[in-house]
């Protein structure tokens, strides 16, 4: 059977490494390739790069830091932040991203779906989404709402009805973020996360509100998800990913521990 | 010298940066003359079935790895580049290349449960020795991602097996020819492990 993966995300902004809380705030706290290489020999499963970075340029500075990356870390690399077109797949494939994260620009123009998942298959395709708790209304039966732009724009769209669009449209996985979570570290949305889990048969990522081991065992037990997205937890030193993983691995969760 | 195919069916780059890591020294090629004067091949690709043999024949590569693989030159097939080896894949119902024969089937489970593609670290545990094998230890994961999966029809070639609802051929050789369904340039030391082995194998089992 598969193992549960544990998957560290990196924010990064303007090349550097940035953490952010409640999607606001940012600080850089380092370099992405060092942090990268660090945690592939801690025996990371997977890595994603958010890039936030909001000048102009930022296009090569992420194929930069993609490439440098894939040059030293021999473990999936899953990129995402501001892919707007094939042509951005595309080339950060070319960089050396086996995964392509699509988010906003998605949720405004689903067929971006359809097109990234022709042009560099559909596994290959994460879609990545932004979810805030609302309460269950007619107009949001699951009582979650899709949010885009970094959490700021709530866009009026069910958060499972855009799960079941994603995986109609041909992604290959999903990133559960919860806007409401991320950042606090008092546990992942681990009713979210069951909802979306129960809902598809897409792997499920959970993000945002990691703060102990016991979180990540929570969400890929009681939560359904395939793999446990950290960030801070392992950004500051708190807890290492080999660490992570022992925890979960001595209290029965199959995850991988020979790297 | 260390060949990799390049048929637009996946990122070549990604086997070449391993190479490198390993210290193999590896080209990237579409050029069937240089696949014939290469030292040793890898054959990587993701993609459809249908496609990879359409880009392998327009180029001559189709022809240039059998010959390849008949003078006994190191070959290594990677994902796609394993499924395409056998006879014929359910994928697109296409005809292969026959270098070992069987089929190639879609994974098809009763339990919703379980996910396809086959996506993520799996347990890759050895049938039988093989020299691109050595070290390998007992619960050693690699990367998979696959919905697809080979069915050799002789069980002698299957070299190691991973687990997904059932057993399935995850690593097979026949002569110089070798074959993953894995990705040994995503599983971290595990795969670059086999890929050093690769760079100075000398094609015999």
């Amino acid at each position: 059977m598969l193992s549960k993966r544990v998957v560290a995300c990196l924010d990064v902004r303007d090349g550097k490494l940035a953490k952010s809380v409640k999607f606001v705030n940012t600080r850089d706290i380092g370099d992405p390739v060092e942090k990268a290489r660090q945690y592939y020999l801690d025996g990371l499963d997977e890595l994603v790069f958010y890039d936030i970075t909001a000048s102009s340029d930022r296009r090569r500075i992420i194929l930069d830091v993609v490439e440098a990356v894939a040059e030293q870390v021999f473990i999936p690399l899953s990129v995402g932040g501001g892919v707007r077109s094939v042509a951005d797949a595309t080339d950060l494939r070319l960089a050396g991203a086996d995964k392509i994260n699509v988010n906003s620009a998605a949720v405004r123009r689903p067929a971006l779906i359809a097109e990234c998942a022709d042009a560099v298959g559909g596994q290959n395709i994460v879609l990545s989404m932004d979810i805030r708790h609302v309460g269950a209304s007619r107009a949001f039966p699951s009582g979650h709402e899709v949010v885009i732009d970094g959490g700021r724009q709530p866009m009026g769209i069910d958060a499972l009805a855009w799960v079941r669009e994603g995986e109609r449209l041909g992604a290959g996985e999903l990133v559960v973020n919860s806007i409401d979570a991320d950042g606090t570290r008092d546990g992942y949305a681990l009713q979210l996360t069951r909802m979306i889990s129960d809902a598809t048969r897409l792997p499920v990522i959970a993000s945002g509100g990691a703060g102990t081991p016991a979180h990540l065992y929570e969400v890929l037990t009681e939560g359904g998800a395939d793999a446990a997205l950290v960030a801070s937890m392992v950004h500051y030193g708190n807890y290492t990913v080999s660490g992570l993983k022992r925890y979960l691995n001595e209290r029965g969760v199959k995850i991988r521990m020979s790297w | 010298m260390i060949v990799i195919v390049d048929y637009d069916a996946g990122n070549v780059r990604s086997v070449q940066r391993a190479c490198v890591e390993v210290g193999g020294d590896a080209v990237i090629s579409n050029d069937p003359a240089a696949v014939a004067d290469a030292e040793r091949v890898i054959f990587p690709g993701v993609g459809a079935a249908g496609a990879a043999m359409r880009n392998l024949r327009a180029r001559g590569l189709d022809a240039a790895l059998v010959a390849a693989v008949e003078a006994g030159k190191p070959v290594l097939g990677i994902c796609m580049g394993m499924q395409i080896a056998l006879d014929r894949s359910e994928e697109n119902d296409q005809e292969t290349l026959g270098l070992v024969p069987g089929q190639v089937r879609r994974f098809a489970f009763a339990n919703p449960a379980l996910k396809v593609p086959h996506m993520g670290w799996n347990a890759v545990s050895v049938r039988r020795p093989h020299p691109l094998l050595n070290g390998l230890e007992q619960g050693d994961e690699c990367y998979f991602v696959h919905a697809y999966y080979p069915a050799p029809a002789d069980l002698e070639v299957v070299c190691a097996v991973a687990d997904y609802e059932g057993e399935f051929c995850c690593a097979l050789a026949r002569g110089s020819f070798f074959a993953t369904q894995f990705h040994p340039e995503k599983s971290g030391r595990v795969g670059l492990g086999l890929l050093e082995r690769f760079a100075a194998w000398d094609g015999r089992a």
